[in-house]
């Protein structure tokens, strides 16, 4: 019966995981919100941190913020528990997750009804437009609440900068800069890598992309339709692909894998240069053990334009649907005690979460915090570099947990030799719109 | 005259057999007839729309050129795995069952590895291997391996090998000592008197004895291989590099729980149902006939 365990396990199994959940009845008259997470370690304790202090200021809501796992396993608790109708109030998704919530129209409320009907204060201009350009609809109506927002940036280690006999203040600015450092750092002060990078699919091809304001598919990165296509198979994306396949060879680049495993290459002082999220400062902060800065991701300076403003990454709060007008009114309470400038700014500072009011920016940058951590300022320079265009304001794109991989797949063909750069877009491009047809079909309905 | 305690009315052996039948409904065909009913709906991450499209889940699934590639992978997958852990637990287990100092202890090491989870398991091997950090990697590139898993398909294929053949051993460890501690030692030494060698010995006695458990071990070590061994898979490699280690129920586990795709999913644990048993069958049928019991 060993086969029958198993079949049961998988399929009835993200049933059991939603009804795990026993509504713990309330004592008194208090109404009771779930939010469910997946922040674990420092990011953890603020979260239980934040909803301690949101329950200690008022008697009338008390917000109860559970782990659930990774990114992935938060969002599939989520959606299982909403299936076995018992869904949390909150859900923290992963910016590519947005596709897919943004698609269940039934099952999540936008975050502006919410608060509108609350009748709380909520102004979406307050909020710093390249975040919540990635929430919001083609409309503008903001869908989630911007939570733990972080950006891609380039990581290097000074200490090995100075022993290759390249000026530790002065990082190479440009992708052909990155390249010739790299070469010179592999020649002489470490051996085994010139420069890696985490989250390949997201430095590489998303980032990339918005950074360089070029598509990644059409109808503005799929914000305005479901019906998109994928253009990453432009002469930019695989030039730079090519590049890279070219210094894999001797290991002046070295692929460091889908997620973030491949950071610690940087903390060990192996690879000098890193492209990941500005999210790995705390990780920096404690492990590197040389002196060590971060400065904006490399262009292509032929590129008309570029750079133009990076995108996203971290996450979101969702609320879910079918909760009562009361549950609703406590739920916009808590966003609006969020969005408090002295309590983002605090967030910002204490976490590395990037600020996502204006206001909360601008009081940072004028206490001089910055002058004393630049670090966390480089993505909120990238953030805001220039205006959001119709390429950078965002991606939206269904299924984009998959697609990724596929992405990922065809890129570790052709850095394996096994495909052309040209040839392994063009299928990442084919095998990414199949996706986002099979998407757009359960999606429209 | 008959003997034999008759009870009257038909109800009662029912009764009877109600408990039983009533764990195999709920835990077996409940839950499979759920699988092959999802298998023909195709919905949204959240169940809000739910379309019935007959087999269209498993004729995409069968003009996936994807599809027979996993196939392939799982066969070569399954094969080592099964092969390696069967015949080393076979060996440990007969070394282990000589009269030697300290046995006790080197039993309860080589049981340990069974208590570890799947995942965990997975990621002590990661580790190890991880091409920047790993202790055995940083030693196999100082032979002069460019040893890589993250972009060589081979190299991927052996880590997630060993770390499934690992945490199996143990299990195949245990039942071949005990299926060895059953065998009356007469039989062994009078053929040993007889003057056959010990290599001999084991080939024609003690192997043969062993088949009913070798039997047993196949078929759930076969089950193990395809059906347990996605954890191990998501923790080491997610499948990469560029699905090189991508396995049937991996598929399975990653289509309907990352990717939401649950008429997918079922369609997928439908066929890969359907082939285990069908591969338990032709055991029974073929491999049975030559366990002597």
């Amino acid at each position: 019966m060993n086969l029958g365990r198993k079949l049961k396990l998988q399929l009835a199994g993200a049933l059991l995981a939603g009804s795990a959940l026993t509504a713990a009845a309330p004592a008194f008259a208090q109404t009771e919100i779930q939010w469910w997470h997946a922040m674990t370690g420092a990011n953890n304790d603020v979260v239980n941190k934040l909803a301690a202090d949101f329950n200690a200021s008022q008697k009338d809501y008390k917000v109860v913020a559970t782990f659930k796992g990774s990114y992935p396993d938060t969002m599939s608790a989520g959606i299982a528990a909403f299936r076995a109708g018992n869904a949390p109030h909150i859900l923290q998704v992963f910016e590519v997750g947005t596709a897919t919530m943004m698609a269940a129209k039934g099952a999540i409320k936008p975050v502006a009804e919410v608060m509108k009907e609350a009748g709380e204060k909520f102004d979406p201009a307050a909020y710093l437009p390249a975040v919540t350009g990635y929430y919001s609809t083609a409309k503008g109506e903001m869908l989630s609440f911007p939570f733990n927002s972080s950006s891609t940036v380039m990581w290097y280690n000074k200490d090995a900068f100075r022993k290759a006999g390249l000026n530790p203040d002065a990082p190479p600015k440009t992708w052909p800069e990155v390249f010739a450092a790299a070469k010179k750092l592999k020649a002489s002060a470490t051996p085994n890598c010139g420069f890696s990078n985490a989250w390949v699919t997201w430095v590489n091809i998303e980032q990339f992309s918005v950074w360089h304001n070029i598509p990644i598919g059409t109808k503005a990165n799929g914000i305005d339709g479901f019906d998109t296509e994928l253009k990453i198979n432009s002469p930019l994306h695989v030039k730079h692909l090519a590049n890279l396949v070219e210094l894999a060879k001797d290991k002046t680049y070295v692929y460091g894998g889908r997620t973030n495993t491949g950071e610690g290459a940087f903390t060990s002082g192996e690879c000098p240069i890193l492209l990941t999220s500005s999210g790995f400062y705390g990780n920096v902060k404690s492990n590197a053990k040389f002196e060590w800065a971060n400065a904006p991701m490399p262009y292509y300076p032929d590129a008309a334009g570029a750079p133009q403003n990076s995108t996203l990454g971290g996450a979101s709060l969702w609320i879910m649907g079918g909760k009562s007008a009361a549950e609703y009114k406590g739920i916009a309470k808590f966003f609006a005690f969020l969005s408090d400038t002295d309590r983002q700014a605090k967030l910002h500072t204490d976490s590395g979460y990037l600020p996502i009011t204006k206001a909360a920016y601008a009081k940072v940058k004028d206490s001089g915090f910055y002058k004393t951590n630049p670090y966390l300022e480089t993505p909120l320079i990238e953030l805001t570099n220039k205006t959001p265009t119709e390429n950078s304001k965002g991606l939206r794109f269904g299924n984009l947990v998959q697609i990724r991989d596929v992405w990922a797949e065809e890129i570790e063909d052709a850095l394996a030799g096994k495909k052309t750069p040209q040839a392994a877009l063009d299928a990442a491009v084919s095998r990414g719109n199949t996706m986002l047809r099979q998407f757009e079909r359960t999606a429209s309905r | 005259m008959d003997r034999r305690v008759m009870f009257g009315g038909k109800v009662l052996p029912y009764m009877l057999l109600l408990p039983q039948f009533t764990i195999v409904v709920v835990f077996f065909y409940l839950p499979a007839g759920q699988a092959v009913w999802q298998s023909f709906l195709l919905q949204d991450a959240f169940g809000i729309s739910t379309e019935f499209v007959w087999f269209e889940n498993y004729q995409e699934l069968f003009t996936n050129p994807e599809y027979y590639r996993t196939m392939g992978t799982t066969a070569v997958f399954s094969a080592l795995v099964a092969f390696l852990s069967l015949s080393c637990g076979l060996l440990l287990a007969v070394m282990a069952d000589k009269q030697i100092k300290g046995a006790t202890i080197y039993k309860t090491m080589l049981i340990w590895p069974y208590a570890v989870a799947p995942a965990v398991a997975g990621v002590l091997w990661l580790f190890m291997f991880q091409p920047s950090l790993g202790m055995l990697a940083k030693l196999l590139r100082e032979w002069g391996i460019d040893w890589n898993p993250l972009l060589n398909g081979t190299h991927a294929m052996i880590l997630v090998v060993l770390a499934a053949t690992w945490k199996q051993i143990s299990y195949n460890f245990l039942f071949f000592l005990a299926g060895l501690a059953a065998i009356p030692k007469s039989v062994i030494e009078a053929a040993a008197i007889d003057g056959a060698r010990p290599v001999r010995r084991f080939w024609t006695i003690i192997f043969p004895l062993l088949s009913p458990t070798a039997f047993f071990l196949l078929v759930v070590n076969i089950v193990y291989v395809f059906f347990d061994t996605f954890g191990i898979i998501d923790s080491v490699t997610g499948g990469g590099p560029a699905g090189n280690t991508v396995t049937m129920v991996f598929k399975v586990y990653y289509d309907g729980k990352l990717g939401s795709d649950l008429g997918g999913s079922a369609a997928q644990s439908v066929v890969l149902m359907l082939i285990v048993i069908a591969l338990t069958a032709i055991q029974f049928r073929f491999v049975e006939r030559k366990v002597q019991y």
